[in-house]
């Protein structure tokens, strides 16, 4: 079970996608938050607050979940449903820049379906993602405007982020598994 | 033409025989009951060993069964009916009016008797209407349906409409020597209920049909009873205080009997919930009453409260069966568990002796009907009804002989079965499971 | 995965007696979610795209098959809505036929309201689709006991340890069963108020306190529940006159001061004002009678979406 990313390591990498971002927008004027359920919600508040100590301004943040727009969601005639959790976005995503922040990005089945919802909601000016971990294996056109680490990977290998609000603890593994994430 | 029975366990109520006897049959009639009968030397005698694990007694009676015909012939038939019986172990069957039409006239009583003529399998003794189309309001002609051939009075499927009618039919019944049988139900009280009033039925919103409404209807019938001095016989009683008041009214020399069907000393309502929620085939009138009820009708049959077991045989096609409970037909068929439910559940479960189950099945209605049978009497018919009560059968619904299949026994495992059926002689039913009876079938 | 993923056991929603506590939180745990989808600017989500639900409605009800409809629509389901009038029905087709003939076009899921109890669990034996009882006879309408509950859970935060007064005709209502069974199981505690004529038999049985007094039913309850009362019940004798019964059961302003403070009043609709509920009552700050209607369809979305991924009983959660 490496370890790819310890507390610090996440911490930093947060740390600089937080400066990209201000960088790349010329500050935090229309800029807006989204994490995506469940992992990208501490996420995207811990690049808040990051983004409040470089500019002193409080980022509108808000969380996302993309289960009713899973695009497997019915694919299975058996099998347990997923469980629905609320969507939290208390502001208007219209003419905004859209942060979408998620833990790892993979297939990029996730983010399609994070992109319809999302738009469901407004019409964002635009809408950037941030990954703490790209692992490759894409199946869709989608590609990261801000990746915390790049980690080549195999099909058969799981990647593990667990986070100290949800976890207890902060670390990225890479585990050996019989792949349960799509 | 003589067939010898030898080496069952006989039994006889009547009298008071309960041992190992053989039996001899002559000309359909039986001829000797007796210890070691040896076969006779003149002419030629069919000799059936069936040995002490078998039980021969005098042949059962259904007391309470629907036949429907003329009428309902997609239901059942008098020829399909009586077949059901054999194999059920009944020599004889007691059918009640409520045909289309109703057996409310002699003409339709023997149109009854020439099918079953016909069909020359189990006796069938009908029983006329009380009133005119079992409607309620005028008699209908007792008299000259005895001569015809009923054997007793009952509106079945209704009540007998009031206490009027109830105390004219018992007077009138009375002078002709023959019992009215009644459906004790009070239609007020009962509504339009489907199912046993109490919490089972309120957990399924089920409407509710009380217990009281058959308490009231039989402590009226043995007021009248008591009144009129005549037999009033009540059918299908299911709760327990209607037992107590029948024990009670016989106790006071009351002419009071009843009778009792095989799922209401087995089955109660809380089935209606699980395994299978709302099976229209535990659908009948009166309902399955609650486990309090079944237990007081269990005491009731080995007290001697209660007289006789009758199935109720109510066959319906699979189409009035198969929809929503509160608009499915009540009723189910019995003649072919009856036996083996009642040796399961009732002699095997230490209930009651064989003894006690003969009078029952056989000894009782027959003295009830005043019919013949129901004793093994030189010169009587030999009508028998043998049964192996160790034999474990599985009952099974679409081997039924009747037209209907509607049972909530289907598959049930049951130990105690019928081994032949004998009517006048002949063996109309031989258990093809019971080897010691393979002989009869080519007697 | 047990974290991430549930489900309920059957393939049906026949009734709350089925179901387990975990069961019923899941439900409730997913309207919750599924009412943000009712706030959004575009109130659809793709979830049961391509699934098809028939909406068999063998009784007249705008309000229940309005709020599944529109629970449809805005899961993306493709809907069907056969009611009696217009059905095969009056032609005398049997139960079972028409659940044949609509099962050939393999909808996933179908609603059904229906005037005999027990009527959606012969439907579910026959029907491969999912069935969802939407009130069938006197027995139960399971989506109306999750949507009160919802609404309670909503108010007050729990429904364990609250005390929900119940007060009407308990005997024809299947809400009564429904929320009945679902507030037991939830911990709750039920009195059930109403004259003893409209009472179910064994209703004590059914795990709650059963009172003819209004006064007590109301003592210090946390919501109050009305149920309708139908005119013809008068004309079949259950009680002598709605002006009666106004005077000896109906919900009051006096009586509703019994309660506590913030306690809520609750009615299934559709009401009859001077009958069971005084207007001053039903229209009071105190009325969450339109909170049910909304939460109505969170409930039915949470319902269908659960079900619609179908299978057996094998994999309980």
């Amino acid at each position: 079970m490496p370890i790819l990313m310890d507390s610090e390591r996440i911490s930093r990498s947060l740390t600089r996608i937080a400066h990209e971002i201000v960088e790349r927008n010329r500050g935090v004027g229309d800029l807006a938050l989204v994490g995506v359920r469940t992992r990208g919600v501490p996420i995207a508040r811990r690049l808040a607050a990051s983004l409040r100590e470089i500019t002193g301004v409080e980022v509108a943040t808000g969380a996302l979940d993309i289960t009713l727009y899973r695009d497997d969601l019915m694919k299975t005639a058996v099998g347990p449903q997923p469980i629905v959790r609320r969507t939290e976005i208390p502001f208007s995503i219209d003419d905004r820049h859209i942060v979408l922040v998620d833990d790892v990005l993979y297939t990029g089945r996730t983010i399609r379906a994070a992109l319809d919802a999302l738009i469901d909601f407004g019409r964002p000016k635009t809408i950037q993602l941030v990954v703490l971990v790209d692992r490759g294996h894409r199946e869709l056109p989608i590609k990261a405007d801000y990746v915390g680490k790049n980690v080549p990977t195999s099909r058969r290998e799981t990647i593990h982020v667990r986070l100290a609000e949800i976890d207890g603890r902060d670390d990225v593994t890479l585990d050996q598994a019989e792949g349960e994430r799509a | 033409m003589r067939l010898l029975l030898k080496g069952a366990h006989v039994i006889d109520p009547a009298s008071g025989v309960d041992g190992a006897r053989d039996v001899l049959i002559e000309d359909g009639r039986i001829a000797l009951v007796d210890v070691a009968i040896p076969p006779s030397e003149t002419g030629h005698t069919v000799v059936v060993e069936l040995g002490p694990s078998l039980v021969v007694c005098p042949g059962f009676i259904d007391m309470h069964v629907h036949l429907r015909e003329p009428g309902y012939e997609h239901k059942e038939t008098v020829a399909t009916g009586a077949a059901a019986a054999v194999a059920g172990g009944f020599t004889a069957v007691a059918c009640m009016p409520n045909t289309n039409p109703v057996n409310d006239s002699a003409s339709v009583t023997r149109f009854i008797l020439k099918q079953a003529a016909e069909a020359g399998l189990a006796r069938v003794y009908p029983i006329g209407a009380v009133s005119k189309g079992s409607d309620g309001k005028e008699l209908a002609e007792m008299a000259d349906m005895r001569e015809a051939g009923c054997v007793a009075y009952s509106d079945d499927g209704r009540p007998v409409a009031t206490a009027l009618l109830m105390r004219r039919a018992l007077e009138y019944a009375g002078m002709l020597g023959l019992p009215v049988i009644d459906h004790c139900e009070d239609k007020t009280l009962a509504g339009e209920g489907v199912a046993h009033e109490g919490f089972n039925a309120s957990q399924l919103g089920l409407r509710g049909i009380p217990s009281a409404c058959e308490d009231v209807m039989v402590e009226r019938d043995i007021v009248l009873a008591a009144m009129t001095g005549s037999h009033a016989h009540i059918a299908h009683l299911s709760t327990a205080g209607a037992l107590r008041a029948v024990r009670a009214a016989k106790a006071r020399g009351v002419r009071v009997t009843c009778e009792v069907a095989p799922h209401h000393f087995i089955l109660s309502d809380e089935r209606l919930l699980a395994p299978l929620a709302y099976d229209t085939n535990l659908k009948m009138n009166p309902p399955l009453r609650h486990a309090v009820d079944r237990d007081a009708l269990v005491e009731g049959l080995s007290d001697g409260t209660v007289d006789a077991i009758a199935t109720d045989h109510a066959p319906h096609h699979a189409d009035d069966k198969r929809v929503e409970f509160d608009r499915a037909s009540f009723g189910i068929v019995g003649l072919e568990t009856a036996v083996s439910l009642s040796l399961d559940r009732l002699v095997h479960a230490g209930v009651i002796s064989l003894a006690r189950l003969v009078e029952l099945l056989s000894t009782n209605p027959a003295r009830i009907l005043r019919v013949p049978g129901g004793r093994l009497q030189a010169g009587d018919p030999a009508d028998l009804t043998i049964l192996a009560p160790e034999l474990n059968v599985t009952v099974a619904a679409a081997a039924f002989r009747s037209k209907s299949r509607n049972t909530p026994f289907d598959g049930w495992p049951l130990r105690g079965g019928v081994a032949a059926t004998v009517v006048g002689g002949r063996a109309l039913f031989v258990n093809p499971g019971v080897p010691q009876v393979a002989g009869l079938g080519r007697a | 995965m047990s974290d991430n993923a549930a489900r309920l056991r059957g393939k049906d929603l026949l009734g709350i007696a089925d179901l387990t506590p975990s069961e019923i939180s899941l439900i409730l745990d997913t309207a919750e979610a599924m009412k943000e989808v009712s706030a959004r600017p575009i109130k659809k989500v793709p979830a049961l795209r391509g699934k098809t639900v028939i909406n068999l409605f063998y009784e007249p009800s705008t309000r229940t098959r309005t709020s599944f409809e529109v629970a449809e629509k805005r899961l993306s389901a493709d809907t069907l809505n056969i009611a009696i009038a217009t059905s095969s029905v009056v032609k005398g087709e049997t139960l079972i036929d028409t659940a044949l003939n609509l099962e050939a076009m393999s909808p996933d899921l179908i609603v059904m309201r229906h005037a005999s109890s027990g009527s959606c669990h012969l439907l579910a034996r026959t029907c491969r689709a999912g069935i969802v009882n939407a009130g069938d006879g006197m027995h139960e309408h399971p989506t109306q006991g999750l949507l009160d509950a919802f609404t309670i859970r909503e108010r007050k935060g729990r429904l364990q340890g609250l005390k929900v007064a119940i007060v009407g005709d308990m005997l024809h209502s299947r809400v009564f069963r429904s929320n009945v069974y679902l507030l037991a199981k939830m911990g709750a505690e039920v009195w059930a108020c109403g004259p003893p004529t409209l009472m179910p038999a064994g209703i004590e049985q059914m795990g709650v306190h059963a009172t003819t007094s209004v006064e007590e039913a109301v003592k210090d309850a946390d919501a109050v529940m009305m149920l309708r009362i139908q005119l013809e019940r008068m004309e079949g004798g259950f009680f002598p006159s709605l002006r009666e019964y106004f005077q000896v059961f109906g919900m009051t302003p006096e009586r509703v001061r019994l309660a506590k403070p913030d306690a809520i009043i609750m009615h299934p609709g559709p009401m009859n004002r001077g009958v069971e509920i005084a207007s001053e009552v039903a229209d009071g700050p105190a009325s969450v009678i339109l909170d049910q209607v909304a939460n109505g369809v969170a409930v039915r979305m949470a319902v269908l979406y659960l079900l619609a991924g179908g299978g057996d009983d094998e994999t309980a959660a």
